[in-house]
């Protein structure tokens, strides 16, 4: 499960994928970095503040190094993200069930529905209509966002009962063993991630349809339903990510998920998955993920970058973790 | 006194021109952005209110409100508003920049023109001008920080998106804060977003000990700021001073919410303000032509009720 941490432990210096520890190198450097500029970084407090909300692109991105590794791309997860969230608030003010315990436990499978049919359809389209994965799902993008927007009628979709609010709420702000439960979320979804990427057959069949389609479909793999899959699992992910989502600020709006997208790619390519396929690096997703997050709090932490600036200053320091990654690559 | 009667006279004429011309076919075409957010959900919900109204107050007069989500596609719907022959154009346009020519294009048919909220580049065009105020909007939230922290204290801004009306709005109350021992200290940028407020309000809560008060000038930020506030289970921020006037912040206010004592006013109604004003123009050949600049009202527990529209969206 923890190959890559294991591989580095067990083997030698010279036989260490670099390539694999880079991201962890770039998050290491941020976090020292971070401690250097402000001395609240280091705070538990706000440390469990980063993890807590990096778990939304965290999660998505997990099932973006499937679509990716895949040889795919889906743009629409931010969109399905705010879809997903619209149906399941809507579901729980509908107040079927009166055990509000009992709601919340069929609004998260009923997400969890919703995300796997959306991402179905996103892998359908693409590979029965053997269409551009980034113009599918460019389409998609702008149907669920639409969709969000028309359902909350250009509002925001509130959970309505505070008692169902108060139920939920510790999902996102509940803590286990003083760690905050999104935490757990993303160990557990990345933990299952590596598990079939790494340790599956579906896992492998993934990374040989990235690296060669041709090759993989005389082998006898059905492409097809492969690549579908890795949609479906994107789906799931985003719909993960909305269930820790919704009980942070109750609603959602048709602002929500904006650019996730982008994100969720730029964290799996940060994290070692090579963009066009054959190469995915579950662990190094959430390495890129937390990088992300990590940057935006030293930016607001620190009194060192005008408020006009910080996104050049993001750009640039996602460039330079690039840069370093690709030549400890190439010194192997 | 003088005034009210004054008033009175004026609504009386309306209100007899109205019956007079009941055979008299007029129509206003109204082009609006699609809802898509908060505020200009709040805008289309106002704009088909009215028109329903005005439909009723006016027989004979007909409204046709067309929705566009982006600029091109509200020039598209300038033009089929024109072909379907409009008297008066009440528009608020996504850009206005982008917009002045196909306004124009309509002002040559003879239409009557009132653009809202976002001003054209040639002033010329318009006849009517309706907007909220945003310098005001930075002014009254500065001089209630200022008032109710007693002219003291450390505060945290969190600003909009960096165009023009979030530049107006800060100015302003920096401006106002000027000469008081106020003193803004963090500022960034939340992109009029919930969950980008949230992110910033749990930074500055990590970096500032003592936070007096924070004034994020947009009621969907504030309601984030507000989780972030409760989360960190902080009790020295006094109170968030938001804008705009979504219904949960105004409902906030009308039951006395400590953490929300005011609201300053920047409401999607002014679209309905727009139509109704320019159907009074329209139908009862008064003078209307000029600058409507609605106030930034500080909304207050006293005066909270008249803001609350209980079935809008926002």
């Amino acid at each position: 499960m923890n190959e890559p941490i294991q591989s580095v432990r067990s083997s030698l210096w010279s036989r260490v994928d670099l390539g694999a520890v880079a991201p962890f190198a770039a998050l290491a450097a941020l976090l020292l970095l971070g401690t250097l500029v402000s001395p609240r970084f280091m705070s538990v407090d706000n440390l469990s503040n980063v993890l807590t909300r990096s778990a939304f692109i965290a999660t998505i991105a997990v099932g973006a190094t499937f679509v990716i590794t895949a040889g795919g791309l889906d743009l629409s997860v931010g969109s399905m993200a705010a879809f997903v969230a619209g149906i399941m608030i809507l579901f729980l003010n509908g107040g079927l069930i009166e055990n509000p315990v009992l709601l919340i436990a069929f609004g998260m499978i009923l997400a969890l529905f919703v995300g796997a049919l959306c991402g179905l359809a996103n892998g359908l389209t693409t590979t029965l209509g053997r269409i551009e994965p980034f113009i599918v799902t460019l389409g998609t993008m702008g149907i669920f966002r639409s969709l969000v927007t028309w359902l909350a009628q250009g509002g925001s979709i509130v959970i309505k009962s505070s008692e169902l609010r108060s139920a939920y709420r510790p999902v996102y702000f509940g803590d286990v063993f003083g760690a905050p439960i999104p935490i757990f979320v993303i160990l557990g979804v990345a933990a299952i991630g590596a598990f079939i990427l790494y340790r599956t057959a579906y896992g492998r069949h993934v990374t040989a349809v990235g690296s060669n389609e041709e090759v993989a479909r005389y082998s006898g793999i059905n492409v097809t339903r492969v690549r579908t899959i890795t949609f479906v699992l994107q789906g799931l992910c985003v719909a993960i990510a909305v269930i820790v989502y919704v009980p942070r600020l109750g609603s959602t709006t048709s602002t929500t998920g904006l650019l996730w997208e982008l994100q969720a790619i730029t964290a799996v390519v940060i994290g070692g998955t090579r963009l066009r396929g054959g190469v995915g690096r579950i662990w190094g997703t959430i390495a890129g993920a937390l990088i992300l997050e990590v940057i935006g709090n030293i930016m607001v932490l620190s009194d060192l970058v005008s408020e006009y600036l910080i996104g050049a200053v993001q750009g640039a320091i996602i460039v330079i973790a690039m840069l370093a990654q690709r030549s400890l690559s190439r010194t192997r | 006194m003088r005034k009210l009667l004054a008033g009175i006279a004026v609504l009386g004429l309306i209100a007899g021109v109205g019956a007079a011309s009941a055979q008299q076919k007029l129509t206003i075409g109204v082009s609006i952005p699609a809802a898509d957010h908060g505020w200009t959900g709040g805008v289309v919900f106002h704009a088909t209110e009215e028109a329903k109204a005005l439909e009723k107050q006016y027989p004979g007069l007909k409204v046709i409100v067309k929705t566009s989500p982006d600029g091109a596609a509200q020039a598209n719907a300038l033009e089929d508003l024109t072909t379907q022959g409009i008297d008066a154009l009440v528009v608020l346009p996504h850009n206005p920049d982008e917009l002045t020519d196909p306004i124009r294009k309509v002002k040559s048919k003879g239409a009557f023109i009132t653009v809202v909220d976002r001003a054209l580049r040639d002033r010329s065009i318009e006849d009517l001008y309706v907007a909220g105020n945003n310098p005001e909007l930075g002014r009254v939230a500065a001089a209630y920080v200022k008032e109710k922290l007693g002219g003291k204290g450390d505060i945290v801004v969190i600003r909009g998106l960096p165009i023009p009306i979030d530049e107006q709005r800060v100015n302003a109350f920096n401006e106002g804060i000027k000469g008081s021992d106020i003193k803004v200290i963090d500022s960034q940028f939340g992109n009029w977003s919930r969950d980008d407020a949230f992110k910033v309000m749990q930074d500055f809560l990590t970096k500032h000990a003592k936070i007096d008060a924070v004034w994020c000038q947009d009621d969907d930020m504030a309601v984030a700021v507000l989780e972030a506030i409760k989360q960190a289970k902080r009790t020295d921020i006094k109170f968030v001073v938001g804008g705009a006037g979504m219904k949960d912040m105004v409902k906030k206010v009308m039951d006395g919410d400590p953490m929300v004592p005011v609201d300053v006013l920047y409401s999607p109604s002014m679209v309905a303000v727009a139509m109704d004003v320019t159907a009074a123009g329209l139908v009862g050949h008064i003078p209307v032509r000029g600058s409507y600049i609605l106030n930034a009202t500080l909304v207050t527990k006293e005066n909270a009720k008249d803001f609350y529209f209980k079935d809008s969206p926002f």
